[in-house]
């Protein structure tokens, strides 16, 4: 296994590079078309470059595990306002999360439908290409449009295009209060009715989350300052009187226990095979969960209905289950509007080898998508295959 | 600034490209008169202009298409345009080029406030795509100070920001899915309404390429429900480091208020004497505005007041009503204007660090006297996004030429300080060839790489964002 210590190091060995490399961070997110290649391991480039609590930014080494960068963002009493999500609970997986994986896979958790993903709060990138050049984009600071916009590419490529080997961070202040409402006793489509009531309003809710089930629940957390928190709770608990019961949690340590289960499926930690769906809200809950019929297993929906977590036991025809859920996402009678997509986060080798893991692209998406990859690594040899 | 040489072929294909034109567009729609083509000879970097071959205005996707074809069969260089209120030149045509200008495609497609987007054709002005919504209590966040007049196409070709964006972010933190027309005339759709991108993120490398990968017809944005209700409080400080602490402090402090603009003494002085908003004469004067009910602006202004008078303003003025709100921004948002009654300007656009900000200013105050321009500083300070306004004599012969180059020390200024030439501007021809004080050779080579991707024949707008001879064998492929 490579583990390069400093940027020059990794440029030079990816460089040098006979054959395709397998690059991860801290290997907690075994998500993809499994990979054949040498392993490039980012973990020991690791460290805080440089931290700006005053204007908000933070610069970190890609293998800097995420808990070192959190520990230092709340001794300052800020935070990574995406909330990116642990996948070692649901995966099964042991190691470090690293920032640079965090980047790498997009990874957001509940607060993305209202402040944003990884990929909104990352400024800037520094990393290297399939032919050894090390390469920089976007900067430090949180305006910045010169030139193209490689950070966001280079977010969510999983390793394909590049590998990061810095990352630049907008970070922000941590509330002073949070509080989580809890409606009682609703089913989906009642859920999304509380959540799309409580997200169009003007009272600010941090994460909209439904748990069906035998006790059914959708989650409402309101952050803030605490005069403000208890005033938008009082508002909102108004506005869903007719819904059902609500209840209020008395700590902020019981709201954080709350969202980090949310946050990390626990619910799903179980299933042998765990797909997450993004597509709007209306058309996620109200055409493809109905269509799913008996198929449909243990779920979560997340940001106000926009994000659904499905899970299924193993065996049970899971490559069937996979297709249909894409074929529901690209059927315009359930998705309108088109975009969307379905993916497979959890599921052994042989069925991340045997299916397409990440929703399809249209042929000239898919030709553009290639392209792209030509450029970034013409010999192939970054993580090939993963993204298919 | 310099152009490229047009093409003479091109040139002589003009007639038989309006022809063809023609075929795919209503007869106004095609513009090719020379007295007419001259209204699209500049935008409003007005120091350089050019008439283009023709200008071409399409009501649809599938006209776009047409006419992108037809300029792709024939090898003519096409120059997308939305509103022309780009202060970078990033509308500026060639001689050789066609203009394909979105002004005609401005309807709202479809509205749906359940799942919060409005999606519209990308010639519709910012500020109307609001105006479509506000009724019934949304807006769309990013707020460009051009928005009466700008259109969505280019604030997505600009990636375009506001004043508001320390809070909702810019246009890409906003936007969820476009209509593009590739240089061939292929129609894809990027994104959609839905969150993140399941694949490579294509919709965020769009936004912000302007007007090189493509021409963005359609575009899909998230809506969000509108304050309960937003007020202001004014400081005026003896000193640029005690305001740049203050801006510091409140970040720290924890409050996220929407707005935190700041204005230097030449500033502050220019906007008294146009405006009259009565402001304070000090040295840096801070606008910082937050939102909620009113007890929760309350609550916040509490809390900024609090850490300001820390600071020993020379003046704290709290807004209790719509009308001091309203008295508080005016001089802030009449300063383009105020300082383009004293002179000629031009206005600048690098970010920088926060903490950068008294040695920046300081910096610029002595490269002032050095070139013998005076300059004022009005800038977004939150997020360092710095709006340096150089006064100058256009009609004194070398006066640009030296305002230009003082410009140019500022940016590169803002490169040395750990920021960037542009915040919100775009680079058009106007930072192109400094782009180099930014990227090393290879930073620029995998962007002009992402154009080979996308458009081979470097067709769409070429003359812009990289220097011209750093994309020179791209271009004469």
């Amino acid at each position: 296994m490579m583990t390069p210590q400093t940027e020059a190091e990794l440029a030079e060995m990816v460089g040098a590079a006979q054959g395709p490399l397998h690059v991860f961070g801290g290997g907690t997110r075994p998500i993809g078309r499994p990979v054949t290649g040498e392993a490039l391991s980012l973990s020991a480039l690791s460290g805080i470059v440089e931290y700006e609590p005053g204007a908000l930014t933070l610069v970190a080494r890609a293998g800097t595990p995420v808990a070192e960068i959190e520990a230092a963002l709340a001794a300052e009493g800020q935070r990574l306002a995406f909330e990116p999500m642990d996948h070692r609970t649901l995966l099964g997986t042991e190691g470090a999360p690293t920032m640079g994986g965090v980047v790498a896979a997009n990874v957001s958790g509940p607060r993305r439908v209202a402040v944003g993903a990884a990929r909104d709060f990352l400024l800037g990138v520094r990393f290297v290409d399939g032919t050894g050049r090390v390469l920089k984009n976007g900067g430090r600071v949180m305006k910045n449009v010169t030139g193209y916009d490689l950070v966001k590419l280079m977010a969510g490529s999983y390793g394909t295009l590049g590998v990061l080997s810095e990352v630049s961070l907008k970070v922000l202040p941590q509330p002073e209060a949070v509080v989580t409402l809890t409606l009682h006793g609703v089913d989906a489509a009642g859920a999304l009715e509380a959540m799309t009531r409580a997200i169009t309003s003007p009272y600010e809710v941090s994460g909209a989350a439904y748990l069906p089930g035998d006790t059914p629940r959708v989650f409402l957390r309101i952050e803030g300052f605490a005069g403000s928190v208890a005033y938008r709770a009082a508002q909102l608990k108004t506005l869903l009187a007719d819904l059902g019961q609500i209840t209020q949690t008395d700590t902020p340590e019981e709201s954080a226990d709350q969202w980090r289960a949310l946050r990390d499926v626990e619910l799903l930690a179980g299933c042998a095979n765990v797909w997450r769906v993004s597509m709007t809200p209306s058309a996620l809950v109200d055409r493809l969960l109905p269509a799913l019929g008996d198929a449909l297993g243990p779920y979560q929906l997340d940001w106000a209905g926009g994000l659904c977590w499905l899970g299924a036991d193993a065996g049970a025809g899971a490559a069937d289950m996979h297709t249909r859920l894409q074929a529901l996402v690209a059927d315009p009678a359930i998705n309108a509007g088109g975009g969307g997509h379905a993916t497979l986060i959890k599921g052994d080798a042989g069925l991340r080898a045997q299916v397409p893991v990440f929703q399809p692209e249209p042929a000239p998406l898919a030709a553009l998508t290639r392209g792209l990859r030509e450029k970034f690594d013409p010999r192939g040899i970054l993580n090939p295959g993963l993204m298919g | 600034m310099e152009m490229p040489a047009p093409n003479q072929a091109i040139l002589g294909l003009k007639d038989r490209l309006v022809a063809r034109l023609q075929t795919v567009l209503p007869a106004d729609a095609v513009i090719h008169d020379q007295a007419e083509t001259r209204a699209y000879e500049c935008d409003a970097l007005t120091a350089y202009k050019c008439p283009p071959l023709c200008a071409v205005l399409p009501s649809s996707t599938q006209e776009v298409s047409d006419v992108l074809r037809i300029c792709h069969e024939m090898g003519v260089p096409v120059v997308p345009r939305g509103a022309g209120t780009s202060l970078a030149g990033g509308a500026l045509p060639t001689a050789d080029s066609v203009i394909l200008g979105v002004a005609r495609m401005t309807e709202v497609l479809e509205t749906n406030y359940d799942d919060r987007f409005v999606r519209v054709q990308t010639g519709r002005t910012n500020l109307s795509v609001t105006g479509a919504v506000e009724a019934d209590g949304f807006f769309y966040a990013p707020d460009p100070s051009s928005q009466l007049a700008c259109a969505i196409a280019g604030n997505i070709a600009m990636n375009s920001g506001g004043a508001h964006c320390l809070k909702y972010g810019v246009t890409t933190n906003n936007l969820l899915g476009v209509t593009m027309v590739m240089m061939d005339g292929t129609v894809v759709e990027l994104g959609g309404a839905h969150m993140d991108a399941g694949g490579l993120d294509l919709l965020g490398l769009i936004c912000g390429s302007e007007g090189q990968l493509g021409v963005v017809t359609e575009a899909t944005l998230r809506i969000l429900p509108k304050p309960e209700g937003a007020r202001p409080v004014l400081m005026g400080y003896d000193s640029n480091e005690v305001a740049g602490q203050v801006v510091s402090d409140i970040i720290k402090a924890g409050v996220l208020p929407v707005a935190i603009e700041f204005m230097d003494r030449p500033c502050i002085r220019a906007t008294e004497a146009f405006a009259k908003a009565g402001y304070p004469d000090c040295e840096a004067l801070l606008i910082v505005e937050v939102e909620g009910s009113d007890a929760e602006i309350d609550e916040q202004l509490g809390l900024i007041t609090q850490i300001a008078r820390r600071h020993n303003p020379v003046e704290l003025r709290e807004s209790t009503s719509a009308e001091e709100s309203a008295r508080i921004w005016l001089g802030r948002k009449s300063a383009f204007g105020a300082m383009g009654q004293i002179n000629d300007y031009m206005c600048l656009d690098g970010t920088i660090p926060v903490s950068q900000l008294p040695f920046v200013l300081r910096r610029i105050g002595e490269m002032s006297k050095e070139y013998g321009l005076d300059v004022g500083n009005v800038f977004h300070a939150g997020d360092g996004n710095m709006h340096p306004l150089i006064l100058f004599d256009a009609n004194k012969p070398g006066d640009l030429e030296k305002c230009e180059a003082f410009g140019a020390d500022i940016l590169r200024l803002c490169v040395e300080v750990g920021g960037c030439l542009t915040g919100e501007h775009g680079v058009g021809i106007e930072k192109r060839d400094l782009m180099v004080d930014q990227f090393a050779p290879d930073d620029l080579d995998i962007q002009m790489a992402v154009k080979d991707v996308f458009d081979p024949q470097w067709l769409l707008n070429p003359a812009k964002v990289f220097p011209l001879d750093a994309s020179a064998k791209r271009r004469a492929a």
